[in-house]
């Protein structure tokens, strides 16, 4: 076994030039191979790559797809978004763990098979959905957990498992510019070269690109940042930068080398959009990041793609290859000298706090997924130091757009604050759940009408990091001026716990504090302590009022968006559904968080009860 | 930049390239902190420095000092999150004063006392974290950890052996050292190391040496640490480089 181990990491660490930079695929293509990344491996890797030992373990042990013990052959991963709860997720698991006698989270007894959750994986609209050996699977239901079980025990390799459990779809109930466009491979990027001879000599921006080496003729990269500049395109990622002066910025920012980075990390849970728009727009994005190269210029791009998505990975690569050879991508693109730029998928490993830039780019760069102090910015000081443009996957497909059809068309498109369109990503309790874009301006009640919905209570826009809104608000509109959203709006119905949604989020910000900070670290653990003491019934007002109490520190003292957003569902439950909380307080006074019952509960289960006996009656 | 912000009303002058907080420190003005140290580069993961810039809260001991600055620190607001902060860390890791090496010259309990945290608050984790006494020289006891990773940062940057590093990821997240067995044993750790000296808590201590100095006449004992600013003045640059 041993010197099998040996020659795959040899040629895992050839094949990545021994350089440290690329950690991440380097330990995901070892433990593709060899389970798991051994004690032994992680000293092996980290000769390799000439790191400390203790810095390669620290990667590896950053992230929740990487494992530094053995998980089993099959490694099974269940989705636990709420809205993979709302339809049976957790009893479904429960009957797969029965049938293959174990427990969640650990690993059989033969060291078969392990069954846990993980972060809403972006299957909303086709769940209750889970990752078998990190292939996405869809659709679960009770046969299905039934056959797997049967498939696991029979020790079936999961290529060879039912290909329908593997059908992602797109599910695009409402399509836009963005998801109707049929523009060609290099339409945008052939418009945005042609701009250069309408362009005159003005821009000192021009200059330096001709003292950098960029090609000495072209006046095009301004005119094509100016027509971004133009068209008002802000960042699809939830913050809403706007993006020309982004790569302005980054243009202009003295280096030698420049990158674009295309964060395809979509983390947020309920949020799925760049997963159909890198299935049947992937070109558009990437002509989008090579327009962003060649405005900004850039040699070297990637596309950080979150690990969920790793059955992509391949398609992706296919259409990159295909880029090339239509002269799209590598050098001298479109017989252009100088205009140099290719582009490299990065796969990411479980770690929703990538998706903050400057850990996405800690990340890219081999490391834990650490988000950086500020200043300085990545436009100035990004991937390897270097001044880098990070944009989400949407940002860079409707700059594609804004580069073939120009700047004023896309700012007529939307509201006077909000250009263009956006996709949302609708899941939870609708008939049609699915993939809509709307031009900018769209009311909540108006894609819950297209949607489907009926008696829906409220509407999570954005994801947990977002904002939760009542039926009273629903005329509100999808804009920056309004709600602005990353894409994300899960329904919930009134049959739905408004609490139950909420602890789903304290839950999963505890589990996605990357720890960096004191009050991120302990805070979020803190909230989902709180949620679940209150959830067990044992909550006081006291409870409440500590909810609030911690909430402030996070907003105040977090070093980065996650900390700071973490309280939002909480207090925005709070104030929208306080009953949901207030039917669940034992009393009003103080009750102690220790809990007498569940103390016991090491002992239940060393003695196999679970009786009425067994347990302590809290009698009032 | 040179220039004057304004602390607390205070006016404080700053030298280019300095931070808020190593102004404050230069000018004799205490900033509660845990995860900075003169000698290393601002660090911002403790969080026990935030202030109030121009009204919106910041990490001092990282940002840049720039003319103009209207800056709040000692209110009673941010004093509030300062204290729950210490108290965060006093429950997330296993933290027992009466009988620790280091009580009277840890900055944890010393910043504990000037905040007035009277009781931890928040409910125990009670971790499991087991100590490490294989070194024949050095004993690292991860109860007390507070994560503000001076010892990774001293044993990379001065010492250049890259002893330990940080591993797990949020509550989950922890020390570890340089080897493949986990043993600090097992590393090129020394006792003279810059690492074995920087820990503001009692993780990182000798072997064989307890209460060299009694209790009662240690470090923050006799003075409270809000009263010796002075001992955290920024050191000139030329002496970090060689550090």
């Amino acid at each position: 076994m041993f010197p099998t181990n040996a020659v795959d990491i040899g040629d895992i660490l050839d094949r990545h030039g021994r350089d440290g930079t690329r950690l991440m695929q380097i330990l995901r293509e070892t433990q593709e191979v060899l389970g798991w990344l051994a004690p032994e491996t992680i000293t092996a890797i980290a000769k390799g790559v000439g790191w400390p030992r203790a810095k390669v373990e620290g990667t590896a042990g950053f992230y929740s797809f990487f494992h530094t013990q053995p998980m089993g052959r099959y490694r099974i991963l269940w989705s636990d978004n709420i809205t993979d709860r709302m339809i049976g997720n957790r009893d479904l698991m429960q009957a797969l763990c029965r049938k293959l006698w174990l427990e969640p989270g650990r690993l059989s007894e033969d060291g078969l098979v392990s069954v846990d959750t993980t972060s809403c994986t972006g299957m909303c609209d086709q769940g209750p959905a889970l990752l078998a050996n990190y292939r996405a699977i869809t659709r679960m239901t009770p046969e299905r957990v039934a056959q797997m079980a049967e498939l696991i025990q029979k020790q079936v390799p999961v290529a060879e498992w039912p290909a329908e459990w593997f059908r992602v779809d797109d599910n695009i109930r409402r399509a836009d510019i963005l998801l109707n466009n049929a523009m060609r491979p290099g339409e945008a990027l052939k418009a945005a070269l042609a701009r250069e001879a309408e362009a005159d000599q003005e821009s000192a921006a021009n200059a330096r690109s001709w003292r950098e080496g960029v090609n000495a003729a072209t006046q095009g990269p301004s005119a094509v940042l100016e027509e971004v500049k133009k068209s008002n395109l802000r960042g699809r990622g939830g913050a809403g930068f706007t993006t020309g002066i982004k790569w302005e910025a980054c243009r202009h920012a003295p280096s030698d080398e420049r990158y674009v980075v295309c964060n395809a990390d979509e983390g947020e849970p309920g949020t799925f959009k760049d997963r159909v728009l890198l299935t049947r727009q992937a070109d558009l994005v990437f002509e989008g990041m090579t327009v962003a190269a060649y405005a900004i210029g850039a040699k070297k791009g990637y596309l950080y793609l979150r690990g969920e998505y790793r059955y992509l990975l391949d398609p992706l690569n296919d259409v990159l290859a295909r880029r090339r050879d239509l002269d799209l991508l590598g050098t001298g693109i479109l017989g252009r000298p100088g205009f140099n730029f290719d582009i490299e998928v990065h796969l990411g490993a479980g770690a929703y706090v990538c998706g903050e830039e400057s850990a996405l780019i800690e990340s890219l760069e081999g490391k834990r997924g650490v988000p950086r102090n500020r200043p300085p910015y990545p436009v100035t000081s990004g991937f390897l130091g270097k001044p880098t443009v990070v944009n989400n996957v949407e940002t860079f497909a409707a700059a594609a757009l804004i580069a073939a059809e120009g700047g004023d068309w896309y700012r007529g498109i939307g509201t006077a604050k909000s250009a263009g369109t956006k996709l949302l990503s609708v899941s939870g309790d609708v008939a049609r759940p699915g993939i809509y874009e709307y031009p900018f301006g769209v009311t909540v009640a108006e894609v819950l009408a297209d949607a489907g919905a009926a008696e829906t209570q409220a509407v999570q826009v954005s994801g947990p990091s977002g904002v939760c809104v009542a039926d009273n608000e629903f005329g509100r509109r999808i804009a920056f001026e309004d709600i602005p959203t990353a894409g994300a709006f899960m329904v919930f119905d009134r049959n739905r716990d408004m609490f139950e949604v909420a602890r789903n989020f304290a839950q999963f910000f505890a589990h996605e504090s990357c720890g960096f900070c004191t009050p991120c670290r302990v805070g979020t653990t803190l909230l989902r302590n709180l949620m679940d003491k209150i959830g067990n019934g044992h909550g006081t007002q006291y409870d409440i009022n500590e909810i609030y109490q911690v909430s402030r520190v996070l907003q105040m003292a977090a070093h980065c968006g996650l900390g700071h957003t973490a309280p939002h569902p909480l207090l925005d439950t709070l104030e929208k559904f306080r009953p949901a909380y207030e039917r669940r307080l034992k009393s009003l006074d103080f009750e102690p968080a220790f809990d007498l019952d569940g103390a016991l509960a090491q002992a239940r289960q060393m003695t196999g009860r679970d009786d009425l006996a067994a347990h302590l009656e809290n009698a009032e | 930049m040179t220039g004057t912000f304004t602390l607390d009303g205070r006016e404080i002058a700053f030298e280019p390239g300095q931070t808020v907080m190593q102004a404050a420190l230069a000018a004799g003005v205490f900033v509660p902190h845990l995860c900075y140290h003169p000698e290393f580069r601002p660090h911002g993961s403790c969080k026990l420095c935030t202030m109030k810039i121009n009204g919106r809260p910041a990490t001092s001991c990282t940002m840049p000092a720039v003319a103009g600055m209207e800056v709040e620190s000692d209110t009673a607001e941010i004093n509030d999150k300062r204290r729950m902060l210490v108290q965060m860390l006093l429950v997330e890791g296993n933290h027992f004063c009466p009988s620790c090496e280091m009580s009277g010259n840890c900055k944890l309990q010393a910043l504990g006392y000037t905040l007035g945290v009277m009781t931890p608050h928040f409910t125990h984790f009670f971790p499991d974290r087991p100590v490490d006494a294989s070194h024949p020289e050095m004993l690292l006891d991860f109860n007390r950890c507070i994560l503000c990773e001076l010892c990774i940062r001293a044993s990379a940057e001065v010492d250049k052996k890259n002893v330990f590093a940080l591993s797990g990821r949020g509550m989950k997240k922890h020390l570890v050292v340089n080897a493949e067995s986990g043993r600090l044993a097992d590393t090129d750790f020394a006792a003279t190391d810059k690492a074995a000296e920087v820990c503001p808590v009692g993780v990182i201590l000798k072997k064989r040496r307890g209460f060299a100095v009694p209790i009662g006449k240690r470090t923050y004992d006799i003075k409270p640490i809000n009263e010796q600013a002075e001992r955290f003045k920024p050191v000139a640059p030329t002496v970090r480089e060689k550090a």
